[in-house]
C-alpha cells in the first residue's frame, strides 16, 4: 500500500513485517496433519521454507494456513506418512 | 516428545514472496538461527532481494542492506569497516548472495573481500542459475543443464561446462574456513555457520538450494533433492579449515540418475551422458578423499 | 599552519581533518597520490578512528563506502577518470540511498585515446547520479571544500553524496601554499556523524528495498527538492566556513569583475585562473571584461546566471569537456536557464571548447575568446560551438 508523500522516509527502510501478507492464498493443496499416525519427530516443523508450521504446547505439529503455500515439503519429509495433501479450500 | 534438533527461535518470519519449496528460504531461515540477533545482513540483487516483500515489508527481523548486485564482498568489507571503527566488533557481518551474484559478477569483490582477511562471513545459496532473472545460466550450472540461455533445441544446446567449484577457489586463498552444506542437512548447516561466525576473519559457507522453480521440480521433492545430490556424491558436505580437509558426510552411494530424473531440467539427458557424468563425479569424490587424506597428515 | 603542498596533498589533509570512519579508495592516476597519503596517515597512527580499505576496484570503493555509510560511519573515497566511471553504478545507489559522503574526483580525460591530463569530461558523465558536484580552482579550495562538503551533505535537508573535483596534475601535483587548518578548529566547525537512518542492531530494518511504482517517483522527488534545497545550505556554508576560516569562495558562482563588464568568460576549474589573468592584462587595456567562476555545477546556479545574463551583453562558456549532443554541457544548462527567464535577458551567447585531454589553456588562449566573443557579439556568431586551439587554426577576427 502506497504511503503518502509525507510518510515516506528519504530512503526506503522497510521495517513492517511481511505477516501482513498472506500468503495462503497461493495455495492449491493443503497439508492436513493426521495426528494419530504424527511422532512428533518435528520434520515439519523443520522443513517448511514459510515457517508455517509451529508446535503447540503438547509437542503437535500445527499448520498456519494463513500463511501456506501448500509446497508439500512437509508431506514428503513425514516419516510416517501423516500429512496429506488435500485439493481443500484454500481458506 | 523429540527435542529440537535445530535452535528454535526465528529471525524469518511468514509473508514472503519465495516460490513454493524454495530451497534459498529454507537456507536464510537456518543461516539466521546460528547467527542470532547481533547480525547485520548485505544481500545484493537476487532472489533474496525480492524474497522479503515489497516495501515497506521485510520478512527478516534485522537490518538488511540491500546492494547492487556483483557488490556483496564489498559491501560487507564495508559494513565491517564502519562497525569495527565504531567499535562494534561482536556483531555478525554475513553476506548472503545467490551463485550468480557470487560466481560471476561478484567474485572480484568477494575475492578482494577474502584476501583482506575480512572479519565476515559469506554465504552463498546456490540454485545453480540466475534464477531471479528467470532461470538463466551461471557458471555454477552444471553440465548437461536445461537453462533459458542454454535450451536445449535441435542442436543440443544445453549447458556444457563444468560447474564452477566455489569452495576450491576459497581453499586457494587460504581462507580460514569454508563449507558446503545442504538444506536437507539444517543441522549441519547451522553447525558450519557458528563455525563461521566464530572466526576473526573471512568464511564462505556454499549452501545448495533446490529451486523447483528453475529446476522443474516438484516442490515437495526440495529437501528429497537436496539430500540426494549429496548421497549421489554430486555435491559432498565438507568443510575446510586452514587448508584442512574434512568430509562430514561419506554416504552409501545412491544412483545419480535417481537425482537427475527428479528435475524437469536434466530431462533430456540420455543414459550415456549420465553415465559419463557419474564416473566424472566418483573421480572428483575420490579426488576430495584423497585431499582429506592428505591435508590431514600436514 | 601553512604548507607548500600539491592538490592530492590538500585532499589527504581534508580528508583527515574530517575524521572519516571508514575510507575505502583504489589508486587511479592522478589521484594515487592521495590513496598513499592517507596511507602515509594510518601508518603513522595519525588516522587512529579510521578503517582503510584499500579495494581491488573502485566499484567496490564505492559500494564499500556505501554500506559503511549505512552502517552509521563518516566515509571518504577519491578517484579519476575512468575509475569515476567504473563507479557510475553505484554512483546512483550511493545518491539514491542518501549517503552523505565525500568523493574527490581528480579531472582526467577518458580513453580511448589513453591520456592522463586534465579534462572535465569523467565529472560530467556523473552529472546525472543525483551526486553534488562543485569545481575546484586552487588546491586551498579542495582543501576547504572536502571540510565544507562534509558539513553541507550531513544537513538534514541535504543528505546527498558530493563531489569535488580538482584538475588533474595542474592541481593533484602541482604544490601551492595552503593553510592547513588545525584539527580542533575543524572540529568545532565540523562535528561528529550522528545520522537518522542508520543500522539499528536487532531491529527490522531493509535499507533500500523493492519499491512499487505507486513510490517510487516520491522517493526521487525527495532526492530533486534536497538537490534544490541545498543551494541554500551552500551558501550558508560558504559564508560560514569564512567567518570561522577567514576563507569563502562567493556560494555556487563566484563573479569576478563581471559587475560592469560587457563580455565575460563562464568556466570551472584552473582555467579560471589563467582567465583571471587574462582579464587582469584586458582591463588595462580598458577592455570591459570579467570570469564567472562556475563552482557548483549540481546543483545548477541557475539564478546566478540568469543574474549575470542581465548585466553583460556576451557571454562565452568555455568548457574542457563535451556532450556530444549540441554543444558542452555548461552551455546546454545556461541556455536552459535562460530559455524560461522572467526577466527575459537574452545576451550573446557562445560555446567555446578547451583544454581537452590536458591540453594547456594558455594566457593568450583566453585573450583570443575574449577578442572572439567581442567580435562576434557585435558582428554576428559564425559557430554555436566552436572548439579551440585545433591543431588546424581557425582564423580568429
Amino acid at each position: 500500500m502506497a504511503k503518502t508523500y509525507d510518510e515516506l522516509p528519504i530512503m526506503p527502510i522497510s521495517d513492517t513485517s511481511s505477516e501482513g501478507v498472506k500468503t495462503g492464498s497461493w495455495r492449491t493443496y493443503m497439508p492436513v496433519i493426521d495426528l494419530k499416525k504424527c511422532v512428533k519427530c518435528n520434520n515439519c516443523w523443520k522443513f517448511c521454507p514459510d515457517v508455517a508450521i509451529y508446535i503447540g504446547e503438547e509437542g503437535f505439529p500445527h499448520v498456519n494456513y494463513d500463511y501456506c503455500k501448500g509446497c508439500g515439503i512437509c508431506a514428503n519429509e513425514c516419516p510416517t506418512k501423516a500429512i496429506n495433501m488435500t485439493r481443500g479450500d484454500s481458506e | 516428545m523429540t527435542k529440537l534438533t535445530i535452535p528454535a527461535e526465528e529471525y524469518m518470519n511468514s509473508g514472503h514472496m519465495a516460490c513454493q519449496g524454495c530451497g534459498a528460504g529454507l537456507a536464510m531461515r537456518y543461516a539466521l538461527k546460528a547467527l542470532g540477533e547481533k547480525t547485520v545482513i548485505s544481500i545484493p540483487a537476487c532472489c533474496w532481494a525480492v524474497i522479503p516483500g515489497v516495501y515497506p515489508n521485510s520478512c527478516l527481523n534485522l537490518p538488511l542492506v540491500y546492494t547492487a548486485f556483483e557488490v556483496t564482498g564489498a559491501s560487507i568489507s564495508g559494513i565491517r569497516a564502519a562497525l569495527d571503527a565504531q567499535g562494534k566488533k561482536d556483531v555478525n557481518v554475513v553476506g548472503f548472495a545467490g551463485d550468480g551474484g557470487t560466481a560471476d559478477i561478484g567474485l572480484q569483490s568477494l575475492s578482494g573481500m577474502v584476501e583482506r582477511n575480512t572479519n565476515a562471513i559469506y554465504i552463498c545459496y546456490d540454485n545453480e542459475a540466475y534464477m531471479n532473472t528467470g532461470i538463466q545460466r551461471s557458471s555454477s550450472t552444471p553440465e548437461g543443464t536445461w537453462t533459458t540461455t542454454t535450451p536445449v533445441g535441435t542442436t543440443k544446446y544445453w549447458e556444457l561446462t563444468k560447474k564452477k567449484n566455489m569452495v576450491e577457489i576459497m581453499v586457494a586463498h587460504n581462507i580460514p574456513y569454508t563449507a558446503t552444506a545442504s538444506v536437507a542437512y539444517p543441522e549441519d548447516l547451522i553447525r558450519k555457520v557458528k563455525k563461521a561466525a566464530s572466526i576473526d576473519g573471512p568464511s564462505y559457507i556454499h549452501i545448495f538450494a533446490p529451486c523447483p522453480t528453475g529446476w522443474k521440480s516438484d516442490p515437495s521433492k526440495s529437501v528429497e533433492l537436496a539430500r540426494k545430490v549429496v548421497t549421489s556424491h554430486i555435491f559432498p558436505l565438507y568443510e575446510v579449515e586452514n587448508g584442512v580437509y574434512k568430509i562430514n558426510m561419506k554416504p552409501k552411494k545412491t544412483p545419480i540418475k535417481e537425482y537427475l530424473m527428479m528435475q524437469g531440467r536434466f530431462r533430456h539427458l540420455d543414459d550415456e551422458f549420465i553415465e559419463k557424468y557419474d564416473k566424472e563425479i566418483e573421480k572428483d569424490w575420490e579426488k576430495l578423499i584423497q585431499k582429506e587424506a592428505f591435508t590431514s597428515e600436514q | 599552519m601553512k604548507q607548500v603542498i600539491t592538490g592530492n596533498s590538500a585532499t589527504a589533509y581534508g580528508a583527515k581533518l574530517s575524521r572519516p570512519g571508514v575510507i575505502s579508495a583504489y589508486p587511479i592516476t592522478p589521484q594515487t597520490t592521495i590513496v598513499e597519503y592517507i596511507a602515509n596517515f594510518m601508518a603513522d597512527g595519525e588516522l587512529e578512528n579510521t578503517q582503510y580499505i584499500k579495494v581491488e576496484s573502485e566499484h567496490s570503493a564505492m559500494a564499500s563506502c556505501i554500506s559503511a555509510g549505512i552502517a552509521g560511519s563518516r566515509v571518504f573515497t577519491a578517484t579519476s577518470s575512468h575509475g569515476l566511471a567504473l563507479m557510475h553504478e553505484v554512483l546512483m545507489w550511493a545518491a539514491g540511498a542518501r549517503i552523505p559522503m565525500v568523493m574527490v574526483n581528480v579531472n582526467r580525460a577518458m580513453g580511448p585515446p589513453w591520456s592522463v591530463w586534465a579534462d572535465h569530461q569523467d565529472s560530467i558523465a556523473q552529472r546525472d547520479t543525483g551526486w553534488m558536484q562543485v569545481f575546484a580552482e586552487n588546491n586551498q579550495e579542495i582543501l576547504d571544500l572536502v571540510i565544507q562538503s562534509y558539513k553541507i551533505a550531513e544537513n538534514s535537508d541535504v543528505m546527498l553524496p558530493n563531489m569535488i573535483t580538482q584538475d588533474a596534475f595542474y592541481l593533484s601535483h602541482t604544490v601551492e601554499p595552503v593553510d592547513i587548518p588545525e584539527q580542533e578548529a575543524v572540529d568545532e566547525f565540523l562535528p561528529a556523524y550522528e545520522p537518522d537512518h542508520t543500522v539499528n542492531i536487532g531491529k527490522r530494518q531493509g535499507f533500500g528495498s523493492l519499491v512499487m511504482p505507486d513510490n517510487y517517483m516520491e522517493f526521487r522527488y525527495k532526492m530533486a527538492k534536497a538537490m534544490d534545497d541545498s543551494r541554500n545550505i551552500i551558501k550558508k556554508t560558504d559564508a560560514e566556513f569564512g567567518k570561522k576560516f577567514g576563507r569563502s569562495y562567493g556560494g555556487m558562482m563566484e563573479f569576478y569583475k563581471c559587475e560592469d563588464a560587457d563580455y565575460v568568460l563562464l568556466g570551472a576549474g584552473t582555467s579560471v585562473s589563467t582567465a583571471r589573468q587574462a582579464v587582469d592584462e584586458l582591463r588595462k587595456e580598458g577592455k570591459k571584461v570579467g570570469i564567472a567562476k562556475l563552482r557548483y555545477f549540481r546543483p545548477f546556479p541557475y539564478e546566478e546566471v540568469r543574474k549575470l545574463a542581465s548585466m553583460v551583453k556576451g557571454i562565452g562558456v568555455f568548457e574542457r569537456t563535451f556532450t556530444f549532443g549540441h554543444g558542452g554541457p555548461f552551455y546546454n544548462e545556461v541556455m536552459g536557464a535562460l530559455y524560461n527567464d522572467p526577466a527575459g535577458s537574452k545576451p550573446f551567447i557562445k560555446n567555446y571548447i578547451l583544454g581537452l585531454g590536458g591540453r594547456d589553456v594558455k594566457l593568450d588562449d583566453v585573450k583570443d575568446v575574449f577578442k572572439n566573443l567581442e567580435h562576434e557579439t557585435n558582428n554576428g556568431i559564425t559557430e554555436e560551438v566552436q572548439w579551440h586551439g585545433l591543431l588546424k587554426p581557425q582564423e580568429v577576427k
